[in-house]
């Protein structure tokens, strides 16, 4: 563990200072406001007043870090998790549809993988749209699948769940073709002495070689998959979710409340890509693997 | 021994200690050893006797952690910063980047030489090595012996006069390592260079040195220094002739000796 | 039996045919005119359903024939794409009105057009240039059947058109919108997406620079930075509206926070992948920090910038576009597609899409031959 502590100062220490800079800049940016008030209400503050007061105010330009962090802890734990406002209520939405659309995109873009390992003319004719199709901004389609199938009465989770998937199948399929493909031409050769089958190859050489490929192509494919499921809340009419939540403090100017939003998407992200990471070690450890 | 010529690499107790996981090695321990002016000495040894470590000691890429050594007179350092050695690794290092000629410059450019100076010693340094006419090749399109013969022009180009080549041959195979032998011999009589050749071959190192120090390891040390009393002159064949096998049996002699416990 | 070699795909092309011509009507006009044989009702396919379904099983016959494989493409090929071309071209004017027998020679069409690119994949050519060709022809096939399938399918049974607009009228709406699309672009792309990509691979790049001069920052900003790549930055969009309103400056802004950190790592990772022995060599010659971060640790990076250079520029594109939900001038591509949603004009949607799928495609494109260009010596460029 040392690489660990070599790099815990380092990072907190840079944390730390972000953490000052977020204050200066606090102050920097809502003073002007603030100066804007003060002038109004024909009051002279002293510096240490002005800059306490630039940092309560209700809508900031920028929240100060304790104004964020009391908003999240509010909505968070003081909230009954039913209640719309809570965070916990809208991360769950934003999860939900995370997940189901991750465990789409996951299945569908192993089974493409396959498909294009073991058909050639899927290989040649399919892949090199998977790979444009990255280059394309799929998010853009986001709304329209949104509105489209509201139109026709479909709704909730599965229109979100579907930008979810369409995004994380990408990452997934490029991944575990490049798994597939990885044993090395003498172990093929090996299976080949065996006269193994090609099924017994795939399970006993091709599955096993991919798998690390298939979980680092998984932690990439569930952070999309979350991006997606925010966006996929924007055009909804900000009902519920991250997404909607950012959708209405924007609408509202509630600065803080988008802050505490973004910190509650990034907590789910980090905490759904070491998820991810921590199965993927499992895996790897009950499959013998060499402990890194 | 050679005590007319001035010392080019001087060593004494010398000793190299290195801190790992499993507590501390000792790659070198009191290393005595006079290298002259013109001299071709190879240093032999199985692996883990500290033969590497002690030319990248003398090239100032790993520091002594005991005694003493001076290159040309200065520390190593000092030498090093002087561009006092060319070094030519066991694998050419070449950039893919750059064609075999532009590789060849790179040690010119980074001393500052003018563009017609650098032109003109690769062209010479190139022709030493008997690559003229693939200046504009990239290593990536040339055979893994003429990609080693382009990183010894590069070793050479700027007129350092010591050459330190760590088992520059090693990976190549000996078809064309007896060719680059008999080629290194040519170039040695001609340029009249110093140079410190590592390997694990007994043959290379009879076939090439006037002087060849036997290396045995755990602690890593010198434990033979053997003179060699061939004719400056020597053609392949002289590989079969008596004195040349006499000369590898007291390099066995010497390596089985430093080399007591099975293992 | 020798002169035969049987396909599924022939085989199952031709069983299709014969079904479809037993089912008899293709569309309801000709049922109801079959029923009513009086009546001088019009339907599609008057004169063109025997020779669509002859040409399918034609072709299907022919492909099973032992003849040279580039015969047998060629036949595939012009069979295929005929039959697609005159059922699309007959629908019209009879939208939504197919019955099974359309769809089933459309399927068997489909499938002689996979039965063409399987043989063109078996194709070993020996010349290069054959060879680039068929690389781009195959997949060009494939791309061919999608929109063929979903113009034949959205006209026949006549989907809404608000549900999906076939490609025939997505793209007459981009031929008869292009100064709207032009100036979306222009907003979006020339001024925010470009503008950001600059700056935000810039300062990951001289970021990376600093802290491989300042271990202590590289030590700390790595782990940052990786774990920053996983979160959705996206959601700063609404925040850097508020800051720098409504025009392309705020999309700029979400563009260079996106981009900071796929090229921050990347740099990071690459300055670290010279050779050890290379580091020696530069060693060796006294060469001092910044010459041998240009003539080697660079160029050995090079991979790794170009790497982030095409994350970012995928990254860039969604960043403006869905930075623009959050609010634009009455231009932009984002705030094309957002609105025009609202008013249920998909065509345009779709239009908009694909004008971003071009740009995107060209971006990358642009980047990958720069690439081709500048790290010429890599092993993944002068192939294997």
């Amino acid at each position: 563990m040392d690489s660990f502590r070599d790099k815990l100062v380092p990072v907190t220490s840079i944390l730390a200072g972000v953490v000052v800079l977020w204050y200066v800049f606090a102050v920097i940016l809502n003073a002007p406001f603030q100066r804007d008030l003060d002038s109004r209400a024909n009051e002279t503050p002293g510096a240490v007043e002005f800059i306490g007061k630039t940092l309560a105010q209700p809508k900031p330009t920028l929240p100060a870090p304790h104004q964020v962090a009391v908003n999240f802890f509010e909505n968070t734990f003081l909230r009954p998790i039913t209640s719309s406002r809570s965070l916990v209520y809208n991360a769950w939405v934003t999860l939900s549809s995370t997940l189901l659309g991750f465990a789409f995109g996951t299945a569908l873009g192993i089974i493409i993988a396959v498909g294009i390992v073991h058909v050639a003319t899927l290989d040649r004719s399919l892949m090199p749209w998977i790979i444009a199709s990255q280059t394309i901004p799929i998010l853009a389609v986001a709304p329209m699948i949104i509105v489209v199938l509201a139109a026709i009465g479909v709704t909730g989770l599965i229109p979100k769940a579907m930008i979810s998937t369409y995004l994380s199948f990408f990452p997934v399929t490029v991944g575990m073709v490049k798994g597939l493909r990885s044993p090395e031409i003498m172990h093929l050769d090996l299976m080949h002495t065996y006269n193994a089958s090609p099924s017994q190859t795939f399970w006993k050489l091709r599955v096993p070689a991919s798998v690390p490929f298939l979980f680092t192509s998984m932690k990439v494919a569930v952070a999309a998959s979350l991006v997606g499921a925010i966006v996929g809340e924007l055009p909804t009419g900000a009902v519920a979710g991250i997404g909607a939540k950012l959708l209405a403090g924007a609408y509202y100017s509630q600065s803080i409340d988008i802050w505490s939003a973004l910190v509650a998407g990034s907590i789910v992200a980090a905490l759904l890509v070491m998820v991810v990471g921590v199965a993927g070690r499992i895996v790897d450890r009950a499959m013998g693997g060499r402990p890194a | 021994m050679t005590g007319i010529s001035p010392a080019v690499v001087a060593a004494s107790k010398l000793g190299l200690t290195f801190q790992t996981n499993d507590g501390p090695v000792q790659a070198l321990s009191n290393v005595d050893l006079t290298i002259g002016k013109g001299e071709f000495v190879s240093f032999i040894g199985p692996s883990g006797c500290g033969k590497t470590t002690l030319l990248r000691v003398i090239a100032d890429l790993e520091k002594p952690t005991s005694g003493t050594i001076s290159v040309n007179g200065m520390t190593a350092e000092q030498a090093r910063e002087k561009r006092a050695y060319g070094y030519v690794f066991q694998a050419a290092a070449l950039f893919p980047w750059r064609t075999i000629e532009r590789n060849v410059a790179l040690p010119l450019e980074i001393m500052g030489l003018s563009r017609a100076e650098q032109a003109e010693r690769i062209k010479r340094t190139l022709d030493l090595v008997n690559l003229s006419g693939f200046e504009k090749k990239y290593p990536w399109q040339l055979s893994g012996g003429m990609q080693q013969r382009a990183s010894i022009a590069r070793a050479l180009a700027f007129d350092a006069d010591l050459l330190l080549m760590d088992e520059p041959f090693g990976a190549l195979d000996e078809i064309v390592r007896d060719h680059l032998n008999e080629q290194l011999l040519q170039l040695w009589a001609r340029t009249n260079k110093t140079i410190c050749f590592v390997t694990h071959s007994i043959p290379e190192a009879v076939y090439l040195s006037t002087r060849i120090v036997v290396m045995s390891p755990r602690p890593g040390r010198v434990s033979d220094i053997i003179e060699s009393t061939l004719p400056k002159e020597r053609p392949l064949d002289i590989r079969e002739t008596p004195e040349f096998l006499a000369i590898a049996a007291r390099v066995r002699d010497g390596l089985r000796a430093g080399h007591s416990y099975d293992d | 039996m020798n002169w035969l070699k049987p396909s599924w795909q022939a085989l199952l092309a031709i069983v299709l045919c014969v079904i479809a011509i037993a089912l008899g009507a293709m569309s309801k006009p000709e049922a109801a005119a079959l029923a009513d044989p009086t009546a001088s009702i019009s339907y599609p396919y008057l004169g063109t359903k025997g020779l669509m379904l002859g040409l399918a099983i034609v072709a299907a016959l022919i492909s099973m024939i032992r003849i040279p494989s580039l015969v047998e493409a060629i036949v595939l090929f012009v069979g295929a794409h005929l039959v697609a071309w005159l059922l699309i071209s007959g629908i019209a004017g009879f939208e939504g009105t197919a019955l099974a027998p359309y769809f089933l020679l459309l399927t068997a069409a489909w499938l002689l057009g996979w039965r063409c690119v399987a043989v063109l994949s078996g194709l070993r050519p020996m010349a290069s240039t054959a060879r680039n060709a068929l690389r781009l022809i195959i997949p060009a096939i494939f791309g061919a059947w999608i929109l063929i399938i979903w113009e034949a399918v959205t006209r026949g049974a006549g989907i809404p058109f608000i549900l999906l607009p076939p490609p025939s009228a997505i793209g007459a709406r981009i031929a008869g919108s292009l100064p709207v699309l032009g100036a979306d672009v222009r907003q979006t792309i020339f001024k925010a997406v470009i503008f950001g990509y600059v700056v935000g691979s810039g300062a990951g790049f001289i970021t990376a620079i600093l802290a491989d001069r300042v271990p202590f920052l590289r030590r700390g900003l790595l782990p940052i930075g990786n774990m920053v790549s996983a979160l959705p930055i996206i959601g700063v969009a609404p925040i850097m509206v508020m800051w720098f309103g409504f025009d392309w400056q705020s999309k700029a802004a979400v563009v260079i926070i996106m981009t900071f950190f796929p090229m921050l790592v990347n740099t990071v990772a690459g300055l670290a992948a010279s050779g050890h022995m290379e580091r020696d060599l530069m060693r060796t010659y006294a060469s001092g920090y910044w010459p041998t971060l240009i003539k080697l640790r660079l160029p050995a990076a090079a991979p790794f910038i170009f790497n982030a250079l095409k994350i970012n520029s995928t990254l860039a594109l969604i960043g403006a576009i869905v930075a623009e939900f959050f609010g634009t001038p009455v231009v932009g591509m984002g705030f094309r597609i957002s609105t025009e949603v609202g008013r249920m004009n998909i065509d345009m949607v779709w239009a908009e899409i694909a004008v971003a799928a071009l740009a995107g495609s060209v971006f990358y494109g642009v980047v990958a031959l720069v690439e081709r260009a500048v790290t010429f010596w890599h092993p993944s460029v002068r192939g294997g």
